[in-house]
């Protein structure tokens, strides 16, 4: 790789940055207490929680990406259902 | 010696600025005044409301916004310009930094006055010399004329595709931006045929959008970082190359990156930039007439430091006394320190002493460049370099 003039990137090359590495706990939803209200995903500060549409569902699942989920939390706290557990990364 | 002016006026030395950027063409002009820089964007703006002048004129908030419209503009392809001093360069600071990184060649005009506090409108250099870790080109004038052929150089210089960093021009404020001189325009179309259009390596396009500015882990910034000093080093033989070719159409020669004025046989080496040069060489030809071998080496290009030349000039000399109006307080003024890291380390480098001058507008005469050579002659004999920086004309009786 070399540097580009001005530091300048092309557009989406932080889809090759894979911050998930930085995650010590990683949120895990409980797929069965989850109301499919989708806030989990509206407050990831880094887009990680995608919404999968289910045949024959009306609302979604959601999943979240552990390529870039950086293990910030925010969804477990803002779920008003409490089904996302943070826990704890093991190397 | 320059020919006869062709198309000379007796002009300010701004609106000397304002017609050189014009002739250039810029697209993105943004202003906030400040004094001495003031009348070098009023007689821009004075050229695009008479329609005599194609630019998007941009009337900002602060210093902040105008270097930041630069920044902006700059990098979607335009050619951009500003001006302003002291406070104001300051206040640009953050930006200017991060122009650099982002390789944006603008043009900025940094009219010397002191720095606050106390506030004083009257000239140093401290204010452009507190940017030299920035990674701009600063060139330096002399006079109004030096000005004028500075910004057109400053241009091309800036968006040579291996530099694309911001130039500073910096010339004394009141001295040369409002006292009136004869001054020799260039052609439109020489200038034209000089400077074509500004053609970006990358621009901000909304139909292929990138990334600018953007966070950089350990593993690349030093590279960046490198990248910028190394355009730095490219550029010292460009700028050479660049007032070259502009001579040939200007049939105005000041030299390179130094001018070295009566250095041939010099003992004594002064070390100078700025308006006070022109004073300089007259209190050098008095001492010449006295049979005192001194000579002056003007430093024309500040960024990138231009020491070889230097070096190749003082080589013969006994002594080298550094006039400067700037100081790093607690150490000593910036070109004495960048030639002393040069000299360390060379056997049989003169002396160099560094001379302090002219802070705050202090007058700098005839008498002061006599006084500054026989000091350096002093120093020289008694064989001891000075610990600290001399302070010329200091009344310690008036100290705190």
């Amino acid at each position: 790789m070399k540097v580009s003039m001005g530091a300048v990137v092309e557009g989406r090359t932080s889809l090759n940055y894979k911050t998930g590495s930085w995650r010590d706990e990683r949120p895990v939803i409980d797929q069965e207490a989850c109301k499919r209200c989708g806030i989990c995903a509206d407050v990831c500060p880094d887009s990680s929680i995608k919404a999968i549409e289910q045949p024959g569902r009306d609302k979604p699942l959601y999943v979240v990406d552990y390529d870039y989920c950086k293990g910030c939390g925010l969804c477990a706290h803002e779920c008003p259902a409490k089904c996302i557990e943070m826990v704890a990364e093991e190397k | 010696m320059a020919p006869v002016p062709r198309n000379a006026q007796v002009i300010e030395g701004s609106e000397a600025v304002a017609q050189a950027v014009a002739v250039c063409r810029p697209e993105v002009i943004s202003a906030y005044p400040i004094s001495p820089q003031t009348h070098i964007v009023e007689a821009l703006a004075r050229l695009v409301a008479d329609g005599r002048l194609a630019s998007e004129y941009v009337r900002v908030e602060s210093e902040f916004s105008a270097a930041s419209v630069l920044a902006g503009a700059s990098a979607t392809g335009a050619r951009s310009y500003t001006a302003s001093s002291s406070q104001g360069l300051l206040l640009m600071t953050e930006v200017l930094y991060a122009s650099v990184g982002q390789r944006l060649p603008f043009v900025l005009t940094g009219v010397n006055r002191s720095v606050s506090s106390p506030i004083s409108i009257q000239i140093d250099q401290r204010d452009t010399m507190s940017l030299r870790d920035a990674g701009m080109i600063q060139l330096y004038v002399e006079s109004s004329q030096e000005a004028y052929d500075a910004h057109v150089a400053a241009f091309k210089i800036a968006e040579d595709p291996r530099i694309l960093l911001p130039v500073m021009v910096c010339m004394d404020g009141w001295v040369l931006t409002h006292s009136y001189e004869p001054v020799d325009f260039i052609d439109q179309a020489a200038v034209d045929a000089f400077l074509p259009p500004f053609k970006p390596v990358n621009f901000l396009d909304p139909s292929q959008p990138k990334t600018w500015g953007s966070y950089a882990e350990p593993d690349i910034q030093m590279e960046i970082n490198y990248s910028v000093h190394d355009a730095m080093l490219y550029a010292k033989q460009r700028i050479k190359d660049v007032f070259a070719e502009l001579s040939r159409i200007s049939g105005r020669d000041y030299g390179g990156l130094i001018e070295a004025y009566r250095c041939q046989d010099a003992e004594v080496i002064l070390i100078a930039l700025g308006s006070v040069c022109g004073t300089i060489k007259d209190g050098i030809d008095e001492l010449r007439d006295r049979g005192q071998k001194v000579g002056l080496i003007k430093i024309r290009c500040y960024r990138p430091f231009p020491y070889e030349d230097i070096l190749e000039t003082i080589r013969p000399a006994k002594v080298v006394g550094v006039m400067e109006a700037n100081f790093s307080m607690g150490s000593e003024g910036a070109i004495g320190l960048d030639l002393k890291a040069k000299l360390c380390n060379r056997p049989g480098a003169p002396l160099v002493i560094d001379f302090i001058t002219g802070l705050g507008g202090r007058e700098v005469n005839k008498d002061t460049v006599a006084q500054v050579a026989a000091k350096a002659r002093e120093f020289a004999a008694a064989g001891q370099p000075l610990a600290e920086a001399y302070w010329v004309d200091l009344n310690r009786e008036l100290l705190p």
